[in-house]
């Protein structure tokens, strides 16, 4: 079967060209072909998937439709599906069973959407690169020596490797468009508040936002329809009006002034980023945008504020993982203490101790204001970049990461140096704005470049747009790795 | 502030991990490094600067206090690794 998009096996589906049982069979069929080197995925959930194809045939069949009826879409292991493990690919959720749909999933499902599996990410969504999975590591199918990115690389590997048509991924810090960029697929961080969070387990809950990764603009904004919108069972969804995404795509993008941040460029970027990344600009320019200069001046002390601030948030929300309620407990204890502290240390891995214990230390007595007070109000200064910057443009582009994907261990034994590879997506989330990541190019060694547009808060429709229409000029979306 | 108050000891105690010794050794170093990296906050002038904790201006969220039913039933007490059929089981506590 040809590699179809969410639009294109939504229009063959109706045309009957293929049945949701067939194209789920040919997506299972190719996941056993290529899955074992790719290793995008922890589980598959193959009879809840065949059900709901076969449901979908049915209501194809009696002339019902639905966004997403009969496609075949997967899951980042960290949104709960009821009945089916949710692992974070952590040791200390190995054997969750879900009680619950999340929001996404509920509405999904209401959709038509077809659910094949949970895909592989760096334990609890703490990593830039998949190799923080207590399960094993998923490989960039570009080039398996590479890492797929992360935190959603089971995700963006997937979508990649057309072992899915589409999936959700999370973004805390870049988990969503970093792992995009370095697959050449389509990445949607939403506004902070767009997408329920409800269902979706905590990282940094003031940060954390779940989003679509798609082969093109216009399958994201097909999700972003079905999953967006406000959820009383999130108090912090935002209640603000849901647009029609895929309406906005036709959209005239002429005159649309697009700022360039200068901070973005320059020293650290690889050539090969900053080359294709300027290549972008051109043709954005040639479609009828205006280019502008802009300034984000507190852009280096991104990865400080929000290392602060995500770390805090996650030691409060970790130590939920006592081994009483549920997850995994040590058997080697005789006393609360020490249940408590040898389940902790066999369950959770190393990234994930490294930032519950930076984190403990910023919130602990005495360093409270030297650390998480002063982290929040870099983050002011940085969401007040971001305004003064949106007085000047409609929207911003620059690179997604300093380079492309890294070879697999290259940075495992240094965080700083994973920490700071972060610095162009960071700041997205300390504002709060929405930004994706969209395929512009590649390296000389064939590894995918990702270009990041970043719109003002829950204008997710003129970032898709751009987005859309760029695609419609260029063909980097088209490209497929050979595997 | 410097990097050299981070007591692993004393953190790890607050974060209820207990680490071996070569994982104090290792993950000490990292800390140095990434708390360096954290000090160059120091170089801002935030003293008439608000702090964010939160992106959206979201106040306290009420709703009407409805009864009714969440969960089903029975859900969630065998998720527990140790249980009997009406609560939690620990070790011994005091």
């Amino acid at each position: 079967m040809h590699q179809p998009t969410i639009i294109q096996a939504r229009h063959q589906l109706k045309e009957k060209k293929y049945s949701a049982v067939e194209l789920l069979d040919a997506v299972y069929k190719r996941i056993d072909v290529v899955d074992g080197k790719v290793k995008a995925y922890i589980h598959l959930t193959r009879d809840i998937a065949h059900r709901q194809a076969e449901e979908a045939d049915q209501k194809l069949a009696a002339g019902e439709d639905a966004p997403l009826l009969g496609v075949p879409i997967a899951l980042k292991d960290l949104i709960c599906m009821k009945g089916t493990h949710t692992t974070c690919a952590s040791h200390i959720l190995e054997n969750f069973v879900s009680p619950y749909d999340a929001t996404v999933v509920k509405r999904l499902k209401e959709a038509g959407a077809v659910l094949i599996g949970k895909t592989n990410m760096d334990e609890f969504a703490m990593g830039s690169s998949n190799e923080n999975s207590y399960f094993h590591v998923t490989k960039n199918p570009w080039d398996l020596n590479h890492v797929p990115g992360g935190s959603s690389g089971g995700s963006g590997a997937a979508v990649a490797a057309n072992e899915c048509m589409g999936a959700l991924g999370s973004d805390t810090g870049g988990s969503i468009r970093q792992p995009a960029a370095f697959c050449g697929i389509t990445g949607l961080k939403p506004t902070y508040g767009r997408v329920s969070r409800f269902g979706l387990v905590a990282f940094a809950s003031s940060f954390d936002q779940i989003g679509p990764m798609t082969k093109t603009a216009e399958d994201a904004a097909i999700l972003m329809n079905v999953i967006g919108g406000h959820d009383p069972m999130d108090s912090t969804s935002a209640d603000v009006p849901l647009p029609d995404f895929t309406a906005a795509l036709s959209n005239d993008v002429k005159g649309l002034k697009v700022g360039i941040p200068k901070e973005y460029f320059g020293k650290g970027l690889n050539a090969d980023i900053e080359k294709t990344v300027l290549e972008a600009i051109k043709t954005l320019e040639s479609m009828g945008m205006q280019a502008v200069e802009v300034s984000l001046p507190h852009t280096e002390y991104a990865v400080a504020a929000y290392y602060i601030l995500a770390c805090a948030e996650a030691s409060a929300n970790l130590s939920r993982y006592d081994g009483v309620k549920y997850g995994y407990r040590s058997e080697h204890a005789d006393n609360l203490m020490d249940m408590y502290t040898n389940t902790r240390e066999e369950g959770f891995g190393e990234e994930v101790k490294r930032r519950i214990l930076l984190g403990t230390f910023v919130l602990s007595s005495g360093y409270y204001d030297a650390y998480y007070l002063k982290g929040q109000k870099a983050r002011t200064l940085i969401k007040q970049d971001f305004e003064e910057a949106y007085k000047k443009c409609d929207l911003m582009v620059g690179p997604i990461a300093p380079a492309p994907a890294f070879k697999l261990g290259e940075k495992l034994d240094d965080p700083l140096q994973m920490y700071l590879s972060d610095i162009f997506t960071i700041s997205a989330n300390l504002a709060g704005i929405p930004a994706m990541s969209i395929p512009c190019g590649q390296s000389k060694d064939n590894l995918p470049i990702g270009l990041q547009l970043m719109g003002k808060h829950f204008d997710e429709e003129t970032l898709l747009n751009v987005a859309h229409r760029y695609q419609h000029t260029t063909d980097h979306h088209l490209q497929h790795p050979t595997l | 502030m410097s990097s050299d108050s981070f007591d692993i000891e004393k953190i790890a105690l607050l974060a209820r991990l207990k680490l071996t010794d070569e994982e104090k050794t290792r993950l000490g170093r990292q800390f140095a490094g990434i708390l360096e990296h954290i000090d160059r906050l120091n170089q801002l002038d935030t003293e008439n600067v608000e702090p964010t904790s939160h992106v959206l201006p979201l106040q306290n969220v009420f709703r009407e206090d409805e009864v009714k039913q969440t969960f089903e039933d029975g859900k969630y007490l065998p998720l527990a690794p140790r249980q009997d059929k009406e609560h939690y089981e620990v070790p011994q506590i005091l």
